[in-house]
């Protein structure tokens, strides 16, 4: 997390998923033809030629069934230039988009053009630059370069003839994600050892972390409240299952911790102490990593260990389940 | 048909909001602006209905983060689009009517600059043929403008004239991210970035939130004095598949225009996130030289993401309650190169 000169703390998060989409009759054939080599646009009932083929047709909603090759070559309709590529983009230097209409067609496709800014023009004939290797996705199409430059697809490895019937697609997304000024005050005082709340003015809960209004007022808390590093197992669970990422080995314990003084309990680890011993009402202190391994983050307690003490009574924490 | 009225609008806008993306601290100053306005308390409000997308945000969920700006103890009657808040209010005004409830509050956020958004909107298109190339939101609307500009539709002039129009009424808005005329020779001499397009075409990448009341018969006649009733309200779509739709037109917009009933508007707040897309949506919706455009500045000005349509709307009721017109208009889209639209026409004395 870096602290600037801003009221928040941010850090960059990553989002990223493998997207298995299966391709369906009408896009499989799409798809298909790409990996073969061909451009494949679907015929309309009203005598259009789209690429790529719709999946139902939008006047007789009918599935598209008739299917036609276009191209290989066509004519720039639309161009712009693009001059700060974003990442996944067919290029990482500045390139343009395109709206081409194929030979055969009656509708413009979408791809990129690799083509000099200074040569772009509306009415200019492009082909297809085929990717290296082929395997049933829009980027089997590298760009559309200017028809001369075009070559013929290569041949397909040996006995590659299933129809294609999924793709996978890859999302990543980049956020610099920002905690509330509320959240911000909290991963700073944790900094400092410290564990604080705050104090809805309305019903007087203390909330930790503490957050941008209490969520039974619709108030934003106030007064900051600092929290014992003590508190009460209200409930838990032991986790058996390994996961992705998993840190510590299983059985181990997920506890919510009521602290004391605190009106909501927050989530964290119970160790020190065997999964089967752990129990509702089960008093708890944090334990805190080494002071110079301490940043703006929860991680600073490494666990809750029990205290010893005698277990909180049912009624003092039945509120907090 | 019941009676339905904007009662109650506030907004903020701004550059960067330095702040959670679930934008809980901003939206609670709203509400409260709104409780001032309208006389109301929380309690009064019959139903919650809120306009975002998590892909803004970066986090799932992010929208019911967001309640807890309301207050939902007990529980509130609540729903949620992840569209343009415009659309949130087009589902709260169809629930008054329904009968089942009087009043409802209406709220949009988004974070824009948590992310890289021109490239986020890439995953609102087809996610088979045309994600994977990640065209972007610019690119898309620089097609879309060459292919009006080919065909003689408009030329760089009537462009820069939009973008200027709205940079130097943007002065009197003090939300918006971006004002100042200059002249359509500056701006015309200005580089071009995404060819066609130079910056001041684009919509610039904005943070805010923005809320509505709306209330039926007495209840709105009670929390305003001059509320701006509403007398149509439509929405239409046009095909995803952008092979599917004559680029340079929107007949979605012109649909849903003639649905709600566009004839003597006198003021139209056009959500046009490009400029050469205002001229679009004007031809579309019929609006003569004596309509006046997007008084605020419009969406050239400013444009935070999932609540620039409803602004749109809330602009053009306040039009309404500041005497300035009679008859009004509030237009929203949503999706790529104005896909979606709606439009939402209000009046005054009833």
């Amino acid at each position: 997390m870096t602290t600037s000169e801003t009221r928040t703390l941010s850090a960059p998060v990553h989002v990223g998923f493998d997207y298995t989409r299966s391709v369906g009759p009408v896009l499989g054939e799409f798809f298909s033809g790409l990996r073969d080599g061909r451009l494949v646009a679907g015929r309309l009932a009203d005598g259009s030629v789209v690429l790529p083929p719709p999946e139902f047709d939008p006047t007789t909603h009918a599935q598209v069934t008739d299917f036609v090759d276009v191209g290989p070559a066509g004519t720039v309709q639309s161009w712009t230039w693009v001059p700060e590529p974003v990442p996944g983009q067919p290029f990482d230097h500045p390139f343009a988009f395109a709206l081409i209409l194929l030979d055969g067609a009656t509708a413009p496709f979408l791809h990129a053009l690799d083509v000099p800014r200074d040569q772009l023009e509306v009415g200019m004939r492009v082909g297809v630059r085929w990717a290296a290797e082929r395997t049933g996705s829009i980027t089997d199409i590298e760009a559309f370069v200017p028809e001369d430059a075009a070559s013929a697809p290569l041949a397909l490895a040996e006995g590659t003839v299933d129809p294609v019937t999924g793709i996978i697609t890859p999302v990543n997304l980049d956020y610099v994600y920002a905690a509330s000024p509320e959240e911000s005050a909290f991963f700073r005082a944790l900094e400092e050892g410290r564990i604080i709340g705050q104090r809805c003015p309305t019903c007087h809960k203390v909330y930790t972390p503490p957050r941008g209004a209490c969520p039974v007022d619709g108030v934003p808390t106030t007064d900051e409240v600092e929290l014992a590093h003590t508190g009460t197992v209200t409930t838990f669970c032991i986790v058996n299952v390994p996961f992705l990422g998993q840190k510590i080995t299983p059985p181990y314990v997920s506890a919510y911790v009521l602290l004391d003084g605190a009106d909501i309990a927050f989530l964290h680890l119970i160790l020190g102490v065997d999964a089967a011993e752990v129990r509702m009402g089960m008093r708890v202190r944090a334990v805190w990593r080494p002071e110079e391994e301490w940043g703006t983050t929860v991680e600073n307690i490494s666990h809750f260990e029990p205290t010893g003490e005698p277990d909180a009574e049912f009624d003092t924490y039945k509120q907090h389940l | 048909m019941r009676n339905v009225a904007v009662v109650g609008f506030a907004q903020r806008q701004m550059k960067e909001f330095d702040g959670s993306p679930t934008m809980v601290e901003l939206l609670v100053p709203l509400f409260a602006e709104l409780y001032e306005q309208t006389g109301f308390t929380r309690k009064d409000i019959g139903f919650w209905c809120s306009g975002s997308s998590d892909y803004l945000a970066g986090r799932s969920f992010s929208f019911v983060s967001a309640v807890d700006a309301i207050g939902a103890l007990p529980p509130v009657n609540e729903s949620h689009v992840e569209m343009d808040a415009a659309w949130a209010l087009y589902e709260a005004w169809l629930k008054i009517q329904t009968g089942e409830i009087d009043t409802a509050l209406v709220y949009g956020f988004g974070k824009s600059s948590a992310g890289t958004l021109r490239r986020t909107l890439a995953l609102q298109l087809d996610p088979y043929t045309m994600t994977p190339l990640w065209p972007d939101t610019v690119s898309l609307a620089g097609l879309q403008a060459r292919l009006g500009l080919e065909a003689g539709l408009w030329d760089e002039k009537a462009m820069a004239e939009v973008a200027l129009r709205s940079l130097s009424d943007a002065e009197r808005n003090e939300y918006a991210v971006r004002s100042g005329g200059s002249s359509i020779d500056d701006l015309l001499a200005r580089p071009l970035y995404a060819d066609p397009l130079r910056k001041h075409d684009c919509a610039p990448v904005t943070d805010g939130a923005a809320a509505i009341i709306l209330a039926a018969d007495d209840r709105a006649s009670d929390a305003s004095e001059t509320p701006a009733w509403i007398t149509g309200f439509a929405h239409n779509i046009d095909p995803l598949h952008l092979g599917a739709r004559d680029l340079t037109r929107a007949p979605s917009a012109a649909a849903a225009g003639s649905a709600a009933g566009v004839e003597g508007v006198e003021v139209a707040e056009l959500h046009a996130p490009f400029s050469h897309q205002e001229l679009i949506l004007r031809e579309e919706l019929g609006l003569g030289a004596n309509v006046k455009i997007n008084p605020s500045g419009g969406a050239l000005t400013s444009n935070p993401m999932f609540s620039a349509g409803l602004i749109r709307i809330g602009e053009a009721a306040a039009a309404i309650s500041r005497g300035d017109a009679g008859r009004t208009l509030g237009h929203a889209t949503a999706g790529p190169l104005l896909q979606q639209n709606l439009v939402c026409v209000m009046e005054g004395a009833h």
